[in-house]
């Protein structure tokens, strides 16, 4: 007898896995990264490097800046980066503060900023980064006076991309004593944050907080405003509006400690149509070059990084593609290896996961506190699997090899600066990601929704 | 001995006064903020003992982030009036707007007349004396610290609070979800002397009823459907 195999496009093993926990425990899903379905993408772009119409730079012998300035506007202190690669920002309570120190060591030694999270500055993190960014957060959880004048850029986050309208949340598991103490909270509670402000309500009040921001840096150090990706268009210009040095936009692709699955994956818009939306409000206020536009929210590889900046971003910042270069997703970790993070031998936890309930590969489980490579815990024994050598040594590889190609797509494109990519470098693989981009489908002049 | 430094906002930049504070002050004691007319984030940000009066009204953010100073605003206060105080003391001897204290972690705050909605929202260690009333969703989300108030209390107050306490005089019109009324004990009383006593306010200790967390909150409940 045939065994009927006709498997449910509306009804398939997700939507079926979803039901089955939903009816059985009549919860909704918590989990951490970002989006994991198929969305339009940069994947779906492709660069037109140089031929007979333009002129190619030869790829180990001409230079090909890759130097990057946030915070022109206001601030009398910009920051000057050595790559237009940021790392986002993430919290130390989702992450231990190993971590912190590792990205911090990484990114000074990659000439880039790094940004603190909700939950205050370390110690760990402010004595290692050179550069960093603070985030002034609708919790305000350990938010310090003395921070804001010790950082060298402010950050006020009214959104994140995968869960734009939604305030932090972290388990009670991840809640230790230092994370509570940090926080201002009962060790060991579930904390919701706040999704408003607790001071200012809208763009004019915003304007006016971020007046207050300048005052007491003594107009000294960048505003960034970060927005999840939604009316993007909207909302960059009222970020401008408000008096902005720097935009910050995370697509929906981008990561989180611990959403509801619902957000994760049904609220916001792709990071394609976000920084097309973005750009497009900055040309409209004629304000390209004078306010930054930083994008994030999926961003993995130096074809990534290459392809926002050809669509008009001035830099972008790096969460997840950061916690899988310190091992997240791994088989293993690294046990013994030297002061400069490398040798040691790997250490198999492929049990870790399925204690979980998952293995390498298919992990979100950040919200559990039992990270099995030690980089999104706080539990004293999981944290010592990531030493910031090694986790510094693999993100500053990570950073470069970006870093590298994207001078090496720039200089293919003929550029002498990676900042001087061009949406005329893309053409779309896809009808869907022509029209977010605004760029042609391949092969074609023709861009969805623009009239010639 | 006392070093006085005056400025007269219709004529001086708020930035100058602002450098001055931060930047300047010297062996200055005291200095003097004459027709403010509103302005927003003055005297915010500072770090040293210095007793700055404002002689007038404020706008926003009046002696936000404030850090051992003592800022005596001599008329009424904007939104976020000692947002973020880290210590010092904060006087409103007028009224204060929306998200008086708002995020604060130490430090005194008084107001001697009413303040609007969401008074000492999101505290998260300071002190707050209301001579007046207080708006609705007062002390929403509030971590730690106190809230003194001698007349009413409007809506849902003290909604998601943590470990803060509310002691109010008057009626409240509402408590917030997971607030309750709780006993007054000795120490209730003896702090509330104390607040009252420093806001230099007199009432009756033993007027004031106490309101804190139930604490059903700080776990996700299965079983608490939409009640929150």
């Amino acid at each position: 007898m045939t065994i009927q195999r006709e498997e449910s496009w509306g009804y398939d093993r997700r939507i079926l896995d979803y039901i089955r926990h939903a009816s059985a425990t009549g919860l909704y899903e918590i989990r951490g990264l970002g989006a994991k379905r198929k969305l339009p993408h940069f994947d779906d772009l492709v660069f037109l490097a140089a031929s007979l119409s333009r002129y190619p730079l030869e790829g180990y012998r001409e230079r090909c800046s890759t130097k990057t300035v946030l915070g022109t506007r206001f601030a009398t202190k910009p920051i000057e980066l050595a790559i237009p690669i940021t790392i986002a920002g993430m919290s130390f309570g989702s992450l231990s503060a190993n971590v912190k120190d590792a990205l911090g060591r990484a990114a000074t030694e990659a000439g880039t900023s790094t940004t603190t999270g909700d939950g205050g500055m370390t110690e760990e993190e402010r004595g290692a980064s050179k550069t960093l960014v603070y985030q002034c957060l609708p919790s305000r959880y350990g938010f310090d006076p003395d921070h804001v004048r010790r950082a060298d850029a402010i950050e006020v986050v009214i959104g994140q991309g995968a869960k734009p309208g939604g305030g932090g949340m972290l388990l009670g598991q991840k809640v230790n004593p230092r994370v509570a103490a940090m926080r201002t909270l009962p060790q060991g509670v579930d904390q919701r944050s706040a999704c408003r402000h607790p001071d200012w309500t809208g763009p004019d009040d915003l304007a006016i907080k971020i007046r207050e921001l300048r005052e007491i840096t003594d107009w000294e150090k960048p505003i960034y405003v970060k927005v999840g990706a939604t009316r993007t268009f909207h909302d960059v210009k009222l970020a401008v509006h408000a008096g902005a040095d720097v935009v910050v936009v995370d697509g929906m692709q981008g990561g989180t400690a611990a959403t509801q699955t619902v957000f994760i994956e049904h609220v916001g818009i792709p990071t394609l149509a976000a920084v097309r939306q973005a750009v497009d409000a900055l040309e409209d206020l004629n304000m390209t070059g004078q306010v930054q536009l930083i994008v994030s929210g999926g961003i993995r590889t130096g074809a990534d990084v290459a392809k926002a900046l050809a669509m008009g971003a001035d830099a972008v910042s790096i969460g997840q593609g950061v916690l899988m270069a310190l091992g997240c997703n791994s088989e293993s970790w690294i046990r013994g290896a030297g002061a400069d993070g490398s040798g040691g031998e790997h250490v198999d936890c492929t049990a870790d996961y399925a204690a979980l309930g998952t293995a390498p590969g298919f992990c979100h489980h950040c919200h559990t506190g039992r990270c099995p490579v030690g980089v999104t815990t706080q539990d004293a024994v999981l944290e010592r699997r990531l030493q910031p050598p090694v986790g510094a040594r693999r993100v500053r590889n990570y950073l470069k090899t970006m870093a590298m190609e994207v001078s090496t797509i720039a200089r293919a494109c003929g550029k002498q600066d990676v900042h001087h990519l061009e949406r005329e470098d893309l053409a779309a693989l896809t009808v869907e990601a022509a029209a977010m981009a605004g760029v042609p489908l391949a092969g074609t002049d023709w861009v969805p929704g623009r009239r010639p | 001995m006392t070093v006085l430094a005056t400025f007269d906002l219709s004529r001086t930049p708020l930035r100058e006064v602002n450098r001055f504070l931060h930047r300047e002050l010297g062996d200055t004691t005291h200095v003097r903020i004459e027709q403010p007319d509103g302005a927003h984030s003055i005297a915010v940000g500072l770090d040293a003992p210095v007793h700055v009066d404002v002689d007038g009204h404020a706008g926003y953010y009046a002696a936000g982030m404030n850090k051992h100073a003592t800022v005596v605003i001599h008329g009424n206060a904007g939104p976020g009036v000692a947002e973020n105080m880290m210590s010092g003391t904060v006087r409103v001897q007028g009224f204060a707007s929306v998200a008086a204290g708002a995020s604060a972690r130490g430090g005194l705050l008084v107001v001697e007349g009413d303040c609007g909605l969401r008074c000492g929202i999101s505290l998260k260690g300071g002190d707050i004396v209301v001579g007046g009333s207080v708006g609705s969703f007062s002390m929403f989300m509030a971590q730690a610290g106190r809230l003194v108030v001698c007349g009413d209390a409007g809506d849902a107050l003290g909604d998601s609070l943590y470990e803060a306490v509310i002691y109010v005089r008057g009626e409240v019109k509402s408590l917030g979800a997971d607030a309750r009324f709780e006993p007054m004990t000795d120490a209730d009383f003896a702090a509330v002397a104390g607040l009252l006593a420093q806001a230099g306010l007199k009432h009756d200790p033993r007027g004031f009823k106490r309101i804190a967390s139930a604490r059903s909150l700080y776990h996700w409940n299965v079983d608490a459907n939409q009640e929150y």
